[in-house]
């Protein structure tokens, strides 16, 4: 399976597969091999994940992205409110020191919508389809997106309450995620208008930041109202189809990626609990690597969670032909 | 349908099964909820409550505003880019609108202090069509004296002080106090023996003048519109006179922001223009 077809799958929600023990490498099952010989146990993972814990660099990729995230928002306020032009526009559609930068999936709806494309939004389309084509998979979404930031302190909450038993994380399919993809397309083209646009949380809370709030805000606190509640990360996992579009950019062999190693790797889990697609992270499962590093799909945002929490390290940053990222 | 889904199967059903149906009928439920909501954006859109006064050179297909609504990327660049600030973005009550620049005349309305239209060159995917240049090729609507009785013109009367009063904080550009930046319409007061404030404001009618001086706005040309937009006409009795509208109007609707009576005596209706100053859905804005 190649890196894209993996990635494809992961987008449309297809169940991850199981590797017979033919399909895995002779490498891999000696590394396996050699774990079953000196099982961990329950309180040595402990252990480790309590010395991990306390380790200074424990949150050094969240905190470089929520930074990043922040102030791209911020740099879209400021420039605005300040009149410095240096960030025009919102994340729908904006000019960066007067280069045209346009959101795919926005610009992707108001093609199929209008039927028309005018020169200024392809060139907008192909500088950022360029820019995350370079960062890879779903990296727009934690990294840009402000919803993903709130919607990442909702499912902190939501974590909380679920623990007391007050609120519940109730499953979908996944796959409902490409059906709302190819409705919301097909909107656009039958009725003529940007349907999407009208729910899409991204949107609205980058227009809010930067031209003041409304009552748009009401449709972003009831989603997130449902997370908190109802389904965790719910609108990511299950509905926006603005993660597939990046997705799909994404898993055409992007350079940068995360990268996993099966050598060190305890098994616990730590990393499939943080992440909100878990399902990326399927290789981490103790039989299921096919290779000793693994290239985690499109499917994943890129927001470090795992890297952060993996005890061993076994989960990393790297850049094709470059080694580790710092 | 009753034979294809008994309430209670004979045979027992595996719970793998059992929640994998659930999670399907589960799964279909967001899948309508989210559809139908999405539907409900298109509601204000298909009655036509979202009809607004656009800026300059949005697409219009027989003044239908379908088109605009289509193309509009909802960026806001064209507020960010408007020195009298008179764009703004409509909110979720516009359903599928929601994002969509919009002009309230009356509290700021378009004076084209820009020059180049600036809006227009900011929109990055053509909903501000490029194809015009200048302010008078624009066709935002077309000015009606919607209560000639309660004009002060039609009246023979004069008009002192500030146009809308201390409070209001709508802006324009008075070429004479400042060439470059607009200032506020309450620290510009008038004294008229007979007021023609919807004419004296109308940047159609500035511009024409400033051309007839020969001082083109920006030394261009180009820039001068080739029709006047409004004239105050004498009456009968020689005393009182009436705006009224010509085929230069583009809609910007500065006549209807200026208006000293209120509500104002001159509007700007929408869903009409110069070209086609026939009315398409009847009513007006």
């Amino acid at each position: 399976m190649s890196y894209f077809t993996d990635s494809l799958r992961q987008l449309i929600g297809a169940k991850p597969r199981k590797p017979t023990p033919d399909q895995i490498p002779v490498e891999v099952r000696a590394v396996y091999a050699e774990k079953r010989k000196e099982r961990l146990t329950e309180a040595a993972l402990r252990a480790v994940e309590h010395e991990h814990d306390k380790s200074p660099g424990r949150h050094k990729w969240r905190n470089r992205r929520w930074m990043t995230l922040i102030l791209v928002n911020l740099l879209f306020v400021i420039s605005y409110r300040l009149d410095i032009q240096l960030v025009e526009g919102a994340l729908t559609g904006s000019r960066v020191l007067g280069f045209h930068m346009a959101d795919l999936n926005s610009a992707l709806q108001v093609m199929l919508a209008y039927k028309h494309v005018v020169l200024n939004l392809l060139i907008g389309t192909t500088t950022v389809f360029v820019l995350w084509w370079l960062l890879g998979g779903r990296t727009f979404c934690s990294w840009a997106c402000p919803y993903h930031l709130i919607a990442e302190w909702a499912e902190a909450l939501h974590l909380k309450l679920a623990a007391r038993g007050w609120a519940r994380d109730t499953q979908f399919h996944r796959g409902v995620r490409a059906v709302f993809y190819v409705v919301f397309a097909l909107l656009a083209v039958l009725t003529g208008y940007t349907v999407f646009e009208t729910l899409s949380p991204t949107g609205i809370l980058s227009r809010a930041l930067i031209y003041g709030p409304g009552l748009a805000l009401l449709w972003v606190l009831a989603l997130l109202a449902f997370e908190v509640l109802v389904s965790r990360r719910a609108w990511c996992r299950y509905i926006c189809p603005i993660g597939i579009t990046y997705g799909l950019v994404g898993s055409l062999a992007t350079p940068i990626r995360v990268q996993y190693n099966v050598e060190s790797c305890h098994h616990e889990g730590d990393c499939r609990k943080v992440c909100m697609v878990p399902h990326v992270l399927d290789v981490t499962i103790r039989g299921r690597a096919q290779a000793v590093d693994t290239d985690i799909g499109a499917d994943c945002t890129r927001c470090g969670l795992c890297v952060d929490v993996c005890p061993t390290s076994s989960l990393a940053f790297k850049v094709k032909g470059l080694g580790g990222l710092v | 349908m009753t034979t294809a889904t008994p309430k209670r199967p004979a045979v027992k059903v595996s719970p793998r099964k059992e929640q994998a149906r659930r999670e399907f009928l589960r799964t279909a439920g967001l899948a309508l909820g989210m559809a139908g909501a999405s539907l409900l954006g298109l509601l204000p859109a298909l009655g036509g409550a979202n009809a607004r006064l656009r800026p300059p050179g949005a697409i219009k297909h027989r003044l239908q505003e379908q088109e605009f609504l289509a193309a509009c990327i909802k960026c806001g660049q064209c507020v960010q880019v408007c020195p009298v600030e008179a764009i703004r973005l409509a909110d979720l009550t516009d359903g599928v609108g929601v994002g969509v620049p919009h002009i309230e005349a009356r509290e700021q309305a378009c004076d084209f202090s820009c020059d180049g239209l600036q809006c227009v060159l900011a929109c990055p995917t053509g909903a501000l069509t490029h194809s015009i240049d200048y302010p008078a090729q624009a066709r935002m609507g077309l000015a009606r004296l919607a209560r000639p009785d309660a004009c002060l013109a039609a009246q023979g009367k004069g008009f002192r002080g500030q146009a809308r009063g201390p409070d209001f904080r709508g802006r324009l550009r008075y070429e004479d106090v400042d060439r470059w930046n607009p200032i506020a319409v309450a620290d510009h007061p008038y004294d008229l023996p007979l007021c023609d404030l919807c004419v004296r404001q109308c940047p159609i009618e500035i511009r024409i003048a400033q051309c007839e001086s020969g001082k083109p706005p920006s030394g261009d040309p180009n820039q001068c519109p080739p029709r006047h937009a409004i004239r105050l006409e004498p009456l009968a009795d020689g005393v009182d006179a009436l705006p009224r509208v010509e085929d230069g109007c583009v809609g910007c609707g500065v006549c209807e922001m200026i208006c000293p009576v209120d509500p104002a005596a001159i509007v700007v209706d929408i869903d009409r223009d110069a070209d086609d100053p026939i009315a398409v859905r009847g009513g007006s804005a």
